[in-house]
């Protein structure tokens, strides 16, 4: 599926984006590797619609079919684990909420708040509520920050039976190379190099 | 809260604590009403600064009587209904000012105005307006309304603008909007102008009392001490009142407190 054609974005004198396109496979893991500053988490902001481009148009998927996990966990500090996903999830799909737990390994946490987790736990919790909302295509923007290797790892395979396509973006090479397609970028302006 | 810092493990050392102030003062009252009426040979201290003692044994003989409790009901509902009104009315002009430039611009400067204004030249216009039994509760609510709305107007400001991005992204209702993201975030400044609103609420509402003398109420039972030259029973029913205060405040910094449990720091 072609994710964007011809974007473009400048703050000020930096060019960000300049006739940047992305077409990606319909299911599967797809990685985005890139130094720090290339515009990585521009694009996924983009994508998500939380950021206009000058230019550039969506072919195939609108913002609101697209899933963002943020750079930051973003968790409500008011709400417990369990809550930060039923607040999400329509109530006819509350019964999953196990099953996401299991996902990101945190069962027995569901009523901790955001303040009683650790950095990792924070962080798988944020994955799971993503993860919870209906889309047909995810972007993770570094989703394994402060997770232990093993435990990524564990969590990305799961995520290989995942209904819709999932595009991460990752430093870590052991986790890339779970992933069925990478893709390195450079920038700014934002290219694909490989 | 933990045993310990609620004072459960060592009860003698939390008494203690909680009692330091008021026997302090306590005891300068004391002090003061003595060195009065020597200053005064026993000649009419009674006037100028009772001793507590007297006092308390007019506030146990107040208690006996109907009247006594038909006052702090009736003032009590009004201070409460007033700080009622002042609240919502304040929480929902700080979100239309902070909504809409236009609204800010229309009523900031009204609600600057109220804020500014003599309390004593609202009492008087309310009584024209209104008749003397509901003055003391407009009174209170005006006074409130501009608190809530200064200290609410700055907590939405200062929402969090990544947890409102969120709200977005995942595609929150406007309701869950409010209730998940806005609400929470402005429970300390909801403590805030609560716990301050209750102060002002009172001591207007009392104020407006003493003015307008409906009856039963706690400020027509002032003014009449006043009138009487009762000053011990001017002692009594100001202890009353900021008894009263004092509870209303603790119960609000409760309610506060348990909305928070578990999440808040």
């Amino acid at each position: 599926m072609t994710l964007c054609e011809q974007l473009s974005l400048s703050f000020g004198e930096k060019t960000v984006l300049e006739d940047f396109s992305l077409a990606i496979p319909d299911r599967g893991i797809i990685a985005l590797q890139g130094p720090s500053g290339c515009g990585k988490t521009t694009l996924l902001r983009i994508l998500a619609g939380l950021q206009k481009p000058a230019a550039g148009n969506f072919p195939d998927l609108s913002p609101d079919q697209i899933a963002l996990l943020f750079q930051d966990d973003r968790l409500l500090p008011w709400r417990t684990a369990q809550q930060q996903l039923t607040d999400v999830l329509p109530r006819s799909r509350w019964d999953e909420v196990p099953k996401l737990f299991e996902l990101v390994e945190m069962s027995g946490e569901e009523h901790a708040y955001p303040s009683q987790l650790s950095g990792g736990m924070g962080r798988r919790l944020a994955l799971a509520r993503c993860l919870a909302l209906e889309a047909k295509l995810y972007l993770l923007d570094e989703p394994f920050a402060g997770v232990d290797l093993p435990r990524a790892v564990r969590i990305l395979e799961r995520l290989r039976t995942w209904d819709a396509p999932i595009l991460f973006v990752s430093h870590e090479p052991e986790i890339l190379a779970k992933a069925d397609v990478v893709l390195s970028l450079d920038g700014p302006p934002l290219q694909i190099i490989s | 809260m933990t045993p310990s810092t609620m004072g459960w493990t060592n009860p003698l050392k939390y008494l203690g604590q909680k009692l330091l102030a008021p026997v302090f003062w306590l005891g300068v009252w004391q002090l003061f009403a003595f060195l009065v009426d020597r200053s005064v040979q026993g000649r009419g201290n009674e006037l100028l600064l009772p001793y507590p003692a007297t006092v308390f044994s007019v506030l146990v003989e107040q208690a006996g009587q109907a009247l006594f409790w038909q006052s702090i009901l009736a003032t009590l509902l009004r201070v409460v209904l007033g700080l009622a009104l002042g609240a919502a009315l304040g929480a929902l002009l700080a979100a239309l000012t902070c909504l809409s430039s236009w609204c800010d611009r229309l009523l900031s400067p009204a609600i600057r105005v109220i804020r500014a204004a003599p309390v004593a030249s609202f009492i008087l216009m309310v009584i024209l307006w209104t008749g003397r039994g509901n003055v003391p509760t407009v009174i209170a609510a005006m006074m409130v309304l501009p608190v809530v709305w200064d200290s609410l107007s700055q907590g939405i400001r200062a929402t969090d603008p990544k947890l409102l991005e969120l709200g977005r992204a995942y595609r929150f209702s406007r309701k869950k909007i409010l209730t998940l993201i806005y609400l929470p975030s402005l429970r300390p400044y909801i403590l805030s102008a609560l716990t301050t609103g209750a102060g002002l609420a009172w001591k207007s509402g009392v104020a407006a009392e003493v003015l307008c003398l409906p009856r039963p109420a706690l400020g027509t039972q002032i003014y009449n001490t006043k009138y009487m030259l009762e000053i011990p029973e001017l002692f009594a029913w100001t202890a009353v009142t900021v008894a009263l205060s004092l509870v209303l405040e603790a119960l609000l910094r409760r309610a506060m407190a348990r909305w928070g449990r578990g999440w808040s720091t």
